[in-house]
């Protein structure tokens, strides 16, 4: 299979610039992710561009890490997504995959990886199964989950007030497990569900249900959809006047992109969870604005950021293990605390869970926002401990021993 | 079909000599597969070899149903789809060896086979088309909304390969490959078989000319319930086994796109043709490999040989071969 | 005060109305399929796509030219229409002679050109698109709350159809257009231009699905796959109705968006599929469908 390759570094360099080290560590990296699809703008081309610039800004040649790094579309479909892992595992020599958005291609890849020994770097992938009964000595995984996503919107929003939820939960599974996290955090803080839709998915037309979640006076309705049917219910929810009628809207997953393609004037005062945003720090900002300058404008969102930021620590991994030997190398991923200019300080728990801060935010007004990008108010900071699983709970077979 | 028909009514006057030579170049067709059959392992990666041995046999058994029945179902995807979710759930769940597993998907596959067919062949043509389209995608919202047995969108994961018989183990990739192998000529061989019996040649005859057969005394619906149904056993044959190879059965195996890619390898291929499926399955499985880093220019790439194939090349590959040699394929 | 299964007759009133909504979009859907089928024979698999390209012209228009919705609404169908005189003269045209089948083939190729096309242009997530000033905001009726944007949907939609009967049932033209489809080699031989009437026939059929893009841009995502997943629905909606009457078409749009309407109340998760069960219920007993003449 030949697929699109880039050449990152160059051995000479690394020949040149590091006599220090005694052999040469060559790495290939394959970024997996969907390019034509649902997850292209959220993933795609921007999860390579931030895995190359990982290995620029660890200056890989210098330490006398040559990576490689390739890509691929797995088009959302498992046996595709499969099809490349084993490929690319068997033949052409790859040592870990990055990003896999969509669950069932991450936990396809996630197998795969774990069959032929090698690792797995999630950021684009939701379901928090990977490192809960499902876990392997394999995989990490990064940026986001469902319990974290649950806990962030569905446990801060009811602490604002917002103490009355209906949901809007898409019929299939994902969109039931998310309704069922967030229920459960809801309940835990001490709000009240007062009901709840089963809408069909993929579906366009929202409004019957939006009225019978205007009808139940429930102070935050629960947006338990993705992609298309979130920007059709939050669109349509504008319509109906929902927000301006005082009731808000929580979307369980929402990623910028998302926000970007509803405009402000739709999603104003929509409130998420995301574990990055561009705009938060100097940091932030100075890494995604090169980003944006590589990407066409567009800035980062979190599953991109994710995979800059797994990319890094891998390779910091390789250069303390001194070698690419997937034990040697999880051993010091989860040994070392892991540190970069977009999550900051954090760790790699037993069962893969990487731990850092989750934020809340609530999309601005069109008066508030100062241009193309600037969508997101911070409304409170959920610490790693709080926004992710705790480990006795997951029930991954590697923590019990 | 009248135009579907030309390719083999060209053929359909022959002499006993030239049956025979026809018969002699299909077994020499043949023993040809069979020998690629055995180098393919050690020339190519093998699970690519077995997904495009699947993909073949689904397009063939498409092509059972269009080019000998007459009948251009835009729902294969359900027969498919359903089947390898059965043999993914009774290998994983109920712990079946994987002839079991693959088996009972292929009886599940021939059971809705004669259900949706029953309804289906009501009308005819294009209404035939969408119907079966319909019905493929009931059969996707009901794969969507009970994760209980289909895993919902995740689908059902880290399916065992199991050992054969109980006996031999195919976790390995190329003994699994000899039972691909082994499905694919075998389904193949009962393709031919079909075609040639006397039922073969009354579902052409339908084909060709629906009242005048019934006039004969046929039961036209009767054949055309029965050529659909081994058309969606077969396919379900094929999803069975894809289930076993990639260990996963998903939403991709039920949805309408994959309903489209069948119809595509077998117009590519060439409609009506024995060999032509496998022919368009190959050309279009390894152009999704090859292309896979171009993304969405890949569906315009299939659109525009959809196309090309429609205005310029509707004999497909093996049909120009077929024509040049004159001689049926 | 009475209350239906539960749900008090108010809200279901509100559903009613939903159901009419939803119903315009797969009336014009279904009658651009029939009208299209009438003349040429062929199942125009393209046509979600097509409506997809409406809104995705309408949004075009808004953000390269400045041209308003109202505008749009014109502008986009023409264009759409213009693109499938372009697709009928160059393509269409060349598979005539064959089985109805190959322009099934055709355009169902040409759907995954069209959608390709616009998602790498675009990509997939979609695009915002306003509701004109004009329509914001909406009235309390007392059992629900209307937004004016779907009256308007409700309005424009019946306009439109009513029109297209009109057209095809009551003028010289369309008695043209029903001649032509009885037969056309007569009709041709009276000096009428056929092959001009099927083109524009063709672009017509198509700029109803541009037009019911426009429509929807304001209120469902503006992305590449808008039409893949509903023109599915509108086949078994065809299917239902039989296509031999161009009212069929009409009435059975409006009415399965009712029922589908009222199964979001009653047993939400079958609304995805209860549109298909009726295609089977209909098969089962009146296969033609049931305005449709037996074949």
């Amino acid at each position: 299979m030949k697929l699109k390759t880039f050449l990152t570094t160059t051995a000479f360099a690394a020949l040149l610039a590091a006599p220090a080290l005694a052999q040469q560590i060559s790495i290939k990296a394959g970024v997996l992710n969907d390019r034509s699809g649902l997850y292209a703008d959220l993933s795609g081309e921007g999860s390579v561009i931030a895995a190359r610039m990982a290995v620029e800004d660890f200056k890989a040649a210098d330490k006398g890490i040559k990576v490689e790094i390739v890509s691929a579309d797995h088009q959302n479909k498992p046996d595709v997504g499969s099809t490349i892992a084993r490929t690319w595992y068997d033949q052409d020599g790859v040592d870990l995959i990055l990003d896999v958005p969509t669950s069932s291609v991450a936990l396809a890849v996630h197998q795969i990886t774990k069959e032929k020994n090698k690792i797995h770097i999630n950021s684009g992938a939701a379901s928090s199964d990977i490192t809960g009964k499902l876990c392997t000595p394999n995989t990490v995984h990064w940026t986001y989950d469902t319990y974290a996503l649950a806990q962030g919107t569905g446990g801060a929003m009811v602490k604002a007030g917002g103490d009355t939820w209906f949901f809007m939960t898409a019929d299939y599974a994902f969109g039931h497990a998310l309704e069922r996290d967030t229920a459960a955090i809801v309940t835990k803080n001490g709000g009240k569900v007062l009901g709840a839709v089963r809408t069909p998915f993929p579906g366009t037309d929202f409004s019957s249900f939006l009225l019978q979640a205007q009808a139940s006076k429930a102070k935050v309705i629960g947006l338990a959809n993705a992609g298309g049917d979130t920007i059709n219910s939050i669109k349509q929810a504008g319509e109906f006047g929902i927000v301006a009628g005082g009731q808000k809207l929580a979307g369980l997953l929402v990623f910028l992109t998302d926000v970007h393609s509803l405009g402000l004037a739709t999603a104003q005062g929509l409130v998420l969870t995301e574990s990055f945003y561009w705009d938060t720090n100097d940091q932030t900002r100075g890494w995604s604005e090169r980003f944006a300058k590589a990407n066409g404008g567009k800035k980062p969102t979190m599953v991109q950021a994710g995979v800059y930021s797994g990319m890094l620590h891998y390779l910091k991994a390789v250069e303390a293990a001194k070698s690419k030997d997937t034990a040697a190398v999880m051993a010091k991923m989860k040994e070392l605390p892991t540190d970069d200019p977009l999550f900051g300080k954090g760790t790699v728990r037993a069962d893969g869970r990487k731990m850092h801060d989750m934020y809340l935010f609530e999309v601005k007004k069109p008066a508030e926002s100062k241009g193309p990008w600037d969508y997101y108010k911070q409304i409170a900071v959920l610490p790693a401990e709080q926004a992710f699983r705790p480990l006795a709970d997951g029930d991954c077979p590697l923590v019990k021993k | 079909m009248a135009d579907i028909a030309t390719i083999d009514a060209a053929a359909a006057p022959l002499s006993d000599e030239a049956a025979r030579a026809t018969q002699r170049l299909h077994r020499a067709i043949m023993i040809g597969l069979a020998v690629a059959l055995v180098i393919a392992p050690f020339v190519a990666y093998p699970v690519f070899v077995m997904k495009v041995l699947c993909f073949a046999l689904f397009a063939l058994a498409f092509n059972l149903l269009l080019g000998y029945g007459g009948l251009l179902s835009f729902g294969h995807a359900a027969y498919f789809g359903m089947a390898s979710y059965v043999c993914a759930y009774v290998a994983k769940n109920w712990g079946l060896t994987p002839e079991l597993s693959i088996l009972l998907g292929t009886v599940v596959a021939a059971g809705l086979g004669a259900l949706f067919g029953a309804l289906a062949i009501r009308r005819q043509g294009i209404y035939f088309a969408m119907i079966t389209l319909a019905l493929a995608q009931m059969v996707f919202f009901f794969s969507l909304q009970t994760p209980r047995f289909t895993g919902g969108e995740d689908g059902i994961q880290a399916v065992p390969r199991g050992r054969l018989f109980g006996v031999i183990d195919l976790a390995d990739d190329r003994t699994l490959y000899w039972l691909v192998a082994a499905i694919f000529m075998a389904g193949l061989l009962a393709i031919y078989r079909i075609i040639h019996s006397p039922f073969g040649q009354v579902c052409k005859a339908i084909r060709d000319n629906e009242p005048r057969a019934i006039s004969l005394g046929y039961r036209a619906n009767q054949y055309k319930l029965a050529v659909f149904v081994l058309s969606a056993a077969l396919a379900g044959l094929a999803g069975s086994t894809k289930a076993i190879v990639f260990q996963l059965a998903s939403l991709t195996d039920v949805h309408w796109s994959m309903s489209g890619e069948v119809v595509l390898m077998t117009l590519v291929g060439g409609l009506g043709t024995v060999f032509g499926p496998i022919a368009g399955a190959i050309v279009i499985v390894s152009m999704q490999n090859y292309l896979a880093s171009l993304g969405a220019w890949v569906t315009v790439v299939q659109g525009v040989i959809f196309v090309i194939c429609v205005l310029t090349f509707r004999e497909g590959i093996v049909g120009v071969i077929s024509k040049w040699i004159k001689k049926p394929l | 005060m009475f209350e239906l299964l539960g749900i008090p007759p108010q809200a279901l009133f509100g559903q009613v109305l939903l159901g009419l909504i939803n119903g315009s979009f797969y009336a014009i859907l279904s009658l651009g399929l029939a009208v299209i089928f009438g003349l040429l024979n062929i199942i125009n698999f393209s046509h979600g796509a097509q409506y997809m390209m409406g809104a995705f012209v309408a949004w075009m228009c808004l953000n390269y030219l400045g041209i308003n919705y109202w505008a749009a609404l014109l502008i986009a169908p023409l264009i759409v229409g213009v693109t499938g005189v372009a697709i009928e003269r160059l393509l269409l045209k060349r598979i005539a002679h064959v089985d109805h089948l190959y322009g099934l083939l055709l355009t169902f190729g040409l759907a995954l050109i069209i959608q390709g096309l616009f998602r790498n242009q675009y990509g997939s997530s979609g695009l915002p698109y306003q509701i004109p000033a004009e329509l914001r905001g909406g009235q309390n009726l007392g059992f629900m709350f209307l937004p004016y944007y779907r009256g308007w949907v409700v309005v424009a939609s019946l306009v439109v159809c009513l029109a297209t009967w009109f057209l095809i049932e009551k003028t010289r033209l369309g008695a043209y257009l029903r001649a032509a489809t009885e037969n056309p080699t007569l009709t041709q031989a009276f000096g009428i231009n056929v092959p001009l009437l099927v083109t524009l026939t063709y672009g017509f059929g198509v700029a109803l699905a541009g037009f019911a893009g426009v429509l929807a841009a304001p209120i469902y995502s503006v992305n590449p796959n808008m039409g893949a997943d509903l023109i599915i629905v509108v086949f078994a909606v065809v299917v239902i109705g039989g296509m031999g009457s161009i009212l069929g078409a009409i009435v059975t749009g409006f009415s399965l968006g009712v029922i589908e309407g009222l199964t979001k109340v009653f047993y939400p998760e079958a609304s995805a599929t209860v549109i298909f069960i009726i295609m089977v219920l209909v098969l089962l007993v009146r296969p033609a469908g049931l305005f449709g003449r037996a074949a």
